[in-house]
């Protein structure tokens, strides 16, 4: 009778607590939670890629799939910024620091930051809380800055007060190697920067599609509008990354949830090429 | 096809002498289809799809330490053990892999076993259970009206899946031999290998059994055809019209594996399982915010068809249905799987 | 792969259905009807399946036999939904459908119940002769296999197997229960009637499907509820055959808050049909549309049976589950 080893289990997460919680957004509905592993040799097993997400497990409530906001050089705890929306979520806010959990991952795959994207101006555009795993990349980008060409952010949320990582901003429109801009979608007081929807910005920066890629990540409509002006800049499909987001259960591609025709996008994605994209039915 | 080149050495028996062999195992649990007993032409009872797929299964226990519940990868057997006035019902750790025996599966069952390991290997609790199985699988003399297995692929004598093959001729003995590895074990194990052998009995009957193995002309077919354009036949509206977005056929089904997942607790303690879930079901897609990306009836209709007979084609070249027919018999409304292959054939 | 299966009507059936078809063919030429909710031939005899013809040719697909296990109004607002929900209501179309007495009846309710709209729908009554039961059809055959072929006579019944042997038996023998306890079998509700109507039929023991459930103690009575439930695999087909169960988000659905556990258990089988009947108290018209669709053979039917009953008793008689079109307060 051959032995059976229960931790040999995809479901089994690692134990982990919370360290710190940032409140990101102005109504409460964004916070971005450092978690630490409890056992500290569980880093040497963790390795992930920008673009890639975890299954954050709160124990009697069960699973959220959240993109992992750190790089893979903070290696001081992971970072998830999580958006109040269901079960799992709502719990995981109501948790305070302290509180212990569940990480399964890192799951999916990641922006190909090693691969295609090597050597190429990268445009990263995101709406609302989206920005999460891009902030990952970003701060991957910076880290081997010199395997890149330009890089432009383009970011755009609701009001000055739904904008993530805002100390982080600040630093980053310091660099003089970002190309940053920073919209919101209506006038505001106290804000000074750009005002406008991300498509309508994207059309007034024009970033040129020579050399370059375009990593996207925000709510369909706006992923909707910002192609067309993407589309008259030159932009093939084959240049625009997107990071998807679909129901998710097992994370390891065989529960069905998150199937868009023939992809897992647990597995196969969260990103792909929306050349590919066009290939498959769109159930996302 | 682990099974084509196993050496094969035809035994005779009778049901019961193999029966009461069986039972003589130590530490191997056998459980025995009806189809063993009376030999009832078609796919029977679909017991197979419970060892594969056991609802409600534990992933995790979930224990209160302190004022958190944290995770354990320990074993729950079922909700009424998750008493939460006593500490000890729950600590039933399974460290080995269970045996068992599944007597008497027609081969279409078997089949599924085998397509379905393509889609499920990377999931260790599936992996290690199904290892566990043993499948002594009782080949088809004829089958029902519903019956398709050869248009899919398969056959009456199609053996991939199984360990040990049957042949049942109504005359009370089996003619059984060993078509892979495990099934040579426990046919040693079982002490009925040496003696009994008829050599070349049925070697005419064993030859035959591969004739119609593996007719891919559907498969080559459907595979050929263009995704989107399946995607976008009108036949899917009318087949929508009629469908009633029950789970009956994904439930039946041998080869539908999507499954759920959720957390029960009580007080103390609690478990994580994982149950059948249906892609009929509208919540089966729902986003936390609200958008459904298969939000209307004929999505959730089409994506069934279209993962057992295109997407599944294009991960794994194969298709995911063995043709048991079960769909056909229990559909409330008549929804005939061979009429929608038929339908998806014609589109150009 | 799969063809048209042989079904074979002579008779009274034989003459609704042709009726039926030219009926149906002329309100979509008169532009009465858009749509038309009804039976047509499927791939196997015993299972005719559900459709909503769209256009005036397939009128002739039609059909009508002792076969209809489903109750059709429970599409209807889903076709209204899907079809005309929307469109420019001027042209003043509707949708057709055929409605036996139970259907009639659930089509009733959900007018009344406000999910469709009488105006947009164009009933065709038939009296109904009780529809057969699949399973006692499957029990009866159970060593020929399922037949190739039936023909259907006005009292007898031939099924013909694969092995060209023919069974002849008296329809009365497959009817289902609910049919033969059925006080009401003419439509309550139509447009237009195709054949007579019957009249009530006077039933001597309505309930007693369920005595022998009722004469057990409490210990009995559960053991029986557990055994005979322990086989729901939780397909929903009864949920969603049910023309009452029209809930956008059904209570074992809903997540927030969780009504009850999702797994086959029986904790929550049984929670699930006793809450599913309820829902259904006073509402059911014993179609028994949820029972004839079980792939498992549950007998879920009893316990709406029972709640009709214990209606009856509670308030005195005034058969909830059979609409009246007099009742003042209905």
């Amino acid at each position: 009778m051959k032995k059976d080893n229960i931790l040999d289990n995809n479901y089994l997460p690692f134990a982990a607590r919370i360290e710190d919680i940032v409140i990101e957004s102005e109504d409460g509905s964004l916070k971005t939670f450092k978690i630490v592993f409890e056992d500290e040799a569980d880093w040497e097993k963790w390795r992930h890629e920008p673009g890639q997400f975890a299954m954050l497990s709160v124990a009697g409530k069960g699973e959220a799939p959240i993109g992992i906001a750190s790089s893979p050089y903070e290696r001081d705890g992971l970072l998830f910024t999580v958006n109040r929306a269901g079960v799992v979520t709502t719990a995981l806010h109501e948790m305070a620091v302290g509180a212990r959990l569940g990480v399964r991952g890192p799951l999916g795959n990641g922006f190909p930051v090693d691969g295609d994207l090597k050597g190429k101006n990268i445009v990263i555009i995101a709406g609302g809380f989206a920005f999460t795993t891009l902030r990952a990349t970003l701060l991957y980008l910076l880290e081997n800055r010199g395997d890149f060409g330009d890089i432009t952010v383009i970011y755009g949320a609701r009001t000055p007060g739904m904008l993530l990582y805002r100390n982080e901003f600040l630093d980053w429109e310091k660099r003089d190697d970002i190309n940053l801009y920073v919209t919101i979608d209506r006038e505001a007081e106290g804000w000074h920067g750009l005002v406008g929807f991300v498509p309508q910005i994207v059309s007034q920066v024009n970033p040129s599609p020579e050399g370059a890629r375009a990593l996207i990540c925000g709510p369909p409509i706006m992923i909707k509008f910002t192609m067309p002006p993407l589309e008259k800049a030159g932009w093939q499909d084959n240049q625009v990354y997107l990071s998807l987001e679909n129901r998710m259960k097992c994370g390891i591609g065989i529960c069905g949830h998150c199937s868009s025709g023939p992809i897992y996008v647990c597995k196969d994605g969260p990103v792909f090429t929306r050349a590919f994209l066009n290939t498959i039915p769109q159930e996302y | 096809m682990n099974s084509m080149d196993t050496p094969k050495k035809l035994i005779q028996l009778s049901k019961e002498d193999l029966l009461s062999a069986i039972n003589g195992l130590k530490d191997v649990s056998y459980t025995v289809s009806p189809n063993f007993n009376d030999n009832a032409p078609g796919p029977g009872d679909n017991i197979i799809k419970r060892f594969m797929f056991p609802q409600p299964e534990p992933l995790l226990f979930l224990e209160r330490e302190g004022k958190d519940m944290v995770h354990r990868p320990y074993c729950v057997i079922s909700k009424s053990s998750l008493n939460p006035d006593d500490d000890t019902s729950h600590h039933t750790i399974s460290d080995t892999v269970a045996e068992t025996i599944i007597l008497g599966i027609r081969p279409c069952d078997a089949r599924s076993l085998w397509l379905n390991r393509l889609a499920c290997e990377e999931d260790n609790l599936f992996s290690r259970r199904v290892d566990g199985l043993i499948i002594f699988g009782l080949l088809c003399n004829k089958g029902l009206s519903t019956c398709f297995c050869e248009d899919v692929g398969g056959g009456h004598q199609d053996v991939r899946g199984m360990d040990v093959a049957m042949i049942d001729d109504g005359d009370g003995e089996l003619r059984l031999w060993a078509v892979s590895k495990k099934g040579l074990y426990i046919l040693n194990r079982l002490g009925i290998y040496e003696d009994d052998i008829i050599d070349g009995l049925m070697e005419g009957a064993t030859d035959n059994s591969h004739e119609k193995v593996g007719d891919c002309s559907l498969l080559d077919e459907l595979m050929s055809k263009d995704m989107l354009t399946l995607y976008n036949a009108p036949f899917w509206q009318d087949i929508k019209d009629s469908c009633l977005n029950c789970g009956a056929c994904t439930f039946l089904c041998p080869t539908c594996y999507c499954f759920d997942i959720q957390d029960e607790a009580y007080g103390k303690v609690g478990r994580r399982i994982r149950y059948w879930d249906s892609c009929m079901f509208p919540l089966f897609t729902l986003h936390a915010s609200g958008h459904n990306p298969r939000g209307e009836k004929i999505y959730r209709v089409r994506n069934r068809f279209m993962h057992k007979f295109k997407y599944f084609i294009e991960r794994f070249s194969h298709i995911s249905c063995v043709g048991c027919g079960r769909c056909i018999i229990h559909c409330p409304v008549n929804i005939d799987v061979r009429e929608v292959i038929g339908l998806m054939r014609a589109v150009s | 792969m799969a063809n048209i299966s042989s079904f074979k009507v002579i008779g009274i059936n034989k003459e609704i259905e042709d009726r039926l078809r030219e009926r149906v063919r002329a309100l979509f030429d008169k532009g009465v009807i858009s749509y038309f909710i009804g039976y047509r031939g499927g791939t196997l005899p015993w299972l005719p399946r559900p459709f909503i013809a769209k256009r005036p040719n397939e009128a002739d697909l039609l059909v009508w036999n002792s076969f209809l296990a489903l109750n059709l109004a429970n599409y209807a607002p889903q076709a209204l939904r899907e079809y005309l929900s929307g469109k420019d209501g001027d042209n003043g179309a509707k949708i057709g459908i055929v409605a036996t007495g139970c259907w009639s009846r659930n089509i009733e309710l959900l007018i009344k119940e406000n999910q469709i709209d009488r105006d947009q729908f164009y009933i065709i009554g038939i009296s109904s002769r009780g529809m057969l039961s699949r399973n006692a059809l499957f029990s009866m055959f159970k060593d020929n296999g399922y037949p190739e072929e039936i023909i259907e006579y006005d009292h007898d019944i031939e099924f013909i197997f694969s092995d060209k042997s023919i069974k002849k038996v008296n329809r009365w023998e497959l009817v289902r229960a609910n049919c033969k306890s059925c006080a009401v079998p003419d439509p309550v509700i139509y447009d237009e009637m195709i054949g007579s109507l019957q009249g009530k039929r006077s039933i001597s023991e309505p309930f007693n499907e369920i005595a022998f459930i009722e004469e057990m103690d409490a210990d009995g009575r559960w053991q029986w509820f557990k055994t005979a439930f322990k086989d729901c695999i939780r397909c929903y087909a009864c949920r969603n055959a049910c023309p009452l169960c029209y809930c956008p988000t059904c209570f074992v659905d809903d997540s927030r808050p969780q009504w009850l556990g999702k797994s086959i258990e029986p904790e929550d089988t049984l929670m699930f049909h006793l809450l599913r009947a309820f829902h259904c108290a006073g509402r059911c018209t014993d179609c028994g549309s949820c029972e004839a669709v079980c792939p498992k053979g549950i007998p879920m039917r009893l316990l709406t049976k029972k709640l009709i009953k214990d209606a009856n008793e509670l308030f005195d008689n005034l058969d909830l589950g059979v609409y009246s079109p007099n009742d003042p307060d209905f």
